[in-house]
């Protein structure tokens, strides 16, 4: 408890503060992790054992990643994803090893630290580049392909660790892995040493156990899933649905780990399946708490995990191969940055976004360790310069922020537009008022999000073409995984009728640029809404009950279009009312004892016969203005 | 200066939208698009008859149809243009301010005269709105018109003419239009230096 409360209260207190400095969450839970670690000794080697767990919100954050992009998404990404990360990845491992054979570093060990330090590290980018919203430009593209690629490459750099290891090291390696070493370890290699499905196969069966894991997962998450989610959508417990989506994370991860896979790219992969489900929107506003607070986790650990009495004692070399490498790195991505055409901006985004080392770093340290590629003393510092490069990252993008876009500030605008994702429109409730809306803006080729937590609603619309989302639109975070955030109108057609005003209470007070249109189903309701916060509301049958009206006056034998001139008077005359009530209702909305309300009701109703009837020869006449006629001898006073 | 205008296929207009978005830039010109404000008709006549009271000019700006305005601006010109408003003992509103149509014709301008296909010159065709303008005691100018509008991008024809539209209103607005001269012409843009007074 005590643990829980430390870990906390740092994060309460320094990502706030850091955040206000403009130096970003991630660099805040860094600091807060400096402090209740190396400074104050609040925490102690446990944190290692956190880190493992809070690993998962890294895992859960590739997940979230997944469920942004589909399949096809996916497909069109393919040339830059192997093009630019395996070039990366490649000429970044080479450069490294290239300048430590220069200094005389034997090849073996030059080899594994150069792709040690290829790996960039996606936890403090993807979460750095949300949060600045730069994911979706040109540069953010890039550097999540990278990135990916990058989550692949540990595969084969594992099963490399140990054609790398010197043959005297080996066994000494072994014996010095048991122990706790002072490096963050990674469940990728504890769980190795417990429990495996792979382990003692032969070559042939261990590639048919691992592709029959990512058959289970791609096939699982195509089929299994929806069914799934829909009989817990019906069961209407909003925690077991949540319950149920980190069961999933977790069991991917779980099974990717078994078989010797990245947890993170199995669960990558599940979310890339459920990009297209209904689903997807219920299941990130699920998982986004979870993956934030053990992402912060995870950062406080690599904070807390920096050991001072090591960094101090080589300050000077530590510094020199942080900076080193970040060097290194940058070239490289500056190189390919120019290659594959990026614009300014982006070009410096992608370079200095990515120039550290990543979390994955600690991985192959520790594996490479096991596998006698490295000593323990070497692996201490290799550690600590993956450790400072990320500690760095938040500096670097603090100085692309002041002095990139600030320099640039007038063509990064220019290129704003290039953001491909158009705001949407976001209808909540899609029974049968918000379907009518909904196929009139999507044939008039308007992007709808559409949202309804009636799970069996949601399949018949998916069955007729519409892309339909389950979940309560009332709920604030689902609102911003659908994307209310860069919405330009939400549509509010939910049945029921408090929620209905609670939620464009809620849209109103905290996105004020966005329009909200509602359907109100009287005129209380309808004043309600308008109070809230809504645009326009309109009463759902009125327009209907006019039109039978003007078609019961047509059947009765009226001319159409004195029929028309009617109802637009009376629609005139309705709207005047409303517009006039509303300031009595407002001051006192309890309807029944509004005498002032009622009063004028009953004096509003009386005027429509008056509006209706008057002489057509009168001016305001409202039903024949315009088309009345001059007097009989007019034509006598005209000069 | 009020501009009505009129366009019903406002994605498709390739010179009256220029014109429309040029107007509103000047000062001292309130511009009114008809089918946005009443995309059903139903004009409403005491908010159209106070803009024409807060105005000193009228122009409506068109495509010419069927020799004539759009649907819109006709029933425009029903509805507000009232007995006791506009014309008859009492309707003076309108006495004294400046009328006049901005349009465009697709057909070239030789094709409006007496020998060509339609006969008649676009002064002559368009008596109607002067006459309405006489009744309602307003000064009527002959129309600022563009003759084969259908082409003038192609040719490169629509800079010059904004820029004519520019100046003429300006020069409406400032009083620099010698409206006597202006009244002889077949239309306005025959010869704007020679209506048009130096600032």
């Amino acid at each position: 408890m005590f643990q829980a409360f430390v870990y906390l209260c740092a994060a309460v207190i320094a990502v706030p503060i850091a955040k206000r400095l403009g130096l970003g969450s991630v660099l805040g839970y860094l600091i807060a992790g400096i402090l209740i670690g190396p400074i104050f000794g609040l925490v102690g080697s446990e944190t290692k054992e956190i880190q493992h767990f809070a690993e998962l919100g890294v895992v859960m954050m590739l997940f979230l990643v997944g469920l942004e992009l589909d399949p096809s998404t996916l497909w069109q990404m393919r040339a830059r994803l192997v093009g630019l990360g395996g070039l990366q990845v490649g000429l970044t491992a080479a450069s490294i090893a290239a300048v430590l054979l220069l200094f005389g570093v034997e090849w073996h060990l030059a080899v594994a630290v150069g792709l040690i330090f290829s790996l960039s590290s996606t936890a403090i980018v993807l979460q750095t580049l949300s949060e600045k919203g730069l994911t979706r430009t040109e540069g953010g593209r890039s550097s999540f392909s990278v990135l990916l690629f990058q989550d692949i490459a540990v595969i084969p750099m594992l099963a490399l660790m140990p054609v790398l290891a010197v043959p005297e090291m080996a066994d000494l390696g072994a014996q010095t892995v048991t122990p706790a070493t002072g490096l963050e370890g990674s469940d990728a290699t504890d769980l190795h040493a417990d429990m495996s499905l792979v382990e003692g196969l032969s070559g042939w069966a261990h590639a048919l156990v691992v592709l029959g894991a990512v058959a289970l997962v791609l096939l699982g998450g195509h089929f299994l899933s929806r069914p799934l989610f829909r009989f817990i959508a019906e069961s209407r417990l909003r925690e077991i649905f949540t319950a149920t989506a980190l069961l999933l994370v977790v069991a991917i991860a779980l099974l990717m780990t078994l078989v010797g896979l990245s947890p993170a790219l199995g669960t990558f992969l599940a979310g890339v399946i459920l990009a297209n489900s209904e689903f997807r929107h219920e299941l990130e506003s699920d998982i986004e708490p979870f993956k934030g607070l053990l992402l912060g986790l995870f950062f406080i650990t690599v904070g807390a995990g920096i050991d001072f009495s090591v960094l101090f004692g080589d300050l000077p070399t530590l510094l020199g191969l942080t900076l080193g490498v970040i060097l290194v790195k940058g070239a490289v991505l500056f190189g390919l940055a120019r290659l594959f055409r990026l614009a300014h901006g982006d070009r410096w985004l992608f370079t200095l976004g990515l120039a550290q080392a990543g979390e994955f770093g600690f991985v192959l340290l520790s594996f490479g360790l096991q596998s006698g590629v490295f000593a323990v003393e070497a692996a201490k510092t290799l550690s600590l310069v993956v450790a400072l490069s990320m500690l760095l990252t938040p500096v670097l993008f603090v100085f692309y922020d002041r002095l990139i876009v600030g320099r640039l500030g007038a063509r990064l605008d220019a290129e704003a537009d290039e953001v491909d994702e158009q705001g949407p429109v976001i209808i909540a409730g899609i029974g049968r008022f918000g379907q009518i809306v909904n196929r009139l803006l999507v044939a008039s080729g308007i992007q709808t999000v559409v949202l309804d937590h009636e799970a069996a609603q949601i399949d018949i619309q998916r069955q007729v073409g519409v892309k339909a989302f389950f979940g309560d639109a009332t709920r604030p975070e689902l609102l911003r995984a659908a994307g209310i955030e860069k919405a330009r109108l939400l549509i509010v057609a939910i049945d029921d009728r408090d929620r209905a005003v609670q939620l464009v209470e809620h849209v109103h007070r905290y996105y004020p640029n966005i329009k909200i249109l509602a359907r109100a189903f009287d005129v209380n309701h309808l004043y309600l809404l308008e109070q809230a916060g809504a645009d326009l509301a309109l009463r759902e049958v009125f327009d209907t009950s006019v039109r039978l009206g003007a078609e019961a006056l047509k059947t009765l034998g009226m001319h159409p279009f004195k029929v028309e001139k009617m109802t637009r008077a009376f629609r005139w005359h309705d709207q005047t009312g409303l517009d006039q009530l509303y300031h009595l209702w407002d001051a006192h909305p309890d309807v029944a004892r509004n005498r002032a309300f009622l009063a004028r009701v009953k004096e509003h109703g009386e005027t429509l016969a008056q509006v209706m009837e008057t002489d057509r020869l009168q001016l305001h006449d409202r039903t024949e203005r315009g088309w009345t006629p001059p007097p009989k001898d007019y034509h006598r006073h005209l000069s | 200066m009020l501009v009505l205008f009129a366009h019903p296929s406002l994605e498709r207009s390739e010179v009256n939208r220029p014109l429309a978005r040029a107007a509103s830039e000047v000062d001292g010109v309130t511009l009114v698009d008809l089918y946005a404000e009443y995309p059903d008709f139903a004009i409403d006549v005491d908010r159209e008859q106070g803009r024409l009271l807060g105005h000193e000019a009228i122009v409506f700006l068109h495509p010419l149809y069927w020799y004539s305005t759009p649907a819109i601006l006709k029933e425009w010109q029903d509805l507000v243009l009232e007995h006791g408003f506009a014309y008859g003992s009492e309707g003076k509103a309108l006495h004294g301010k400046l009328f006049f149509s901005a349009l465009t014709a697709g057909g070239p301008e030789e094709a409006y005269r007496a020998e060509g296909v339609n006969h008649f010159t676009i002064r002559e065709l368009l008596l109607p709105l002067e006459q309405t303008a006489i009744m309602c005691g307003m000064i009527y100018l002959p129309p600022f018109a563009l003759f084969g509008a259908r082409n003038a991008v192609d040719q490169g024809r629509i800079e010059s003419h904004l820029s004519d539209w520019v100046r003429l209103l300006e020069a409406v607005r400032d009083d620099r239009l010698d409206i006597a001269r202006a009244q002889d012409l077949p239309r306005l843009n025959a010869d704007l230096g020679a209506i048009i007074a130096a600032n």
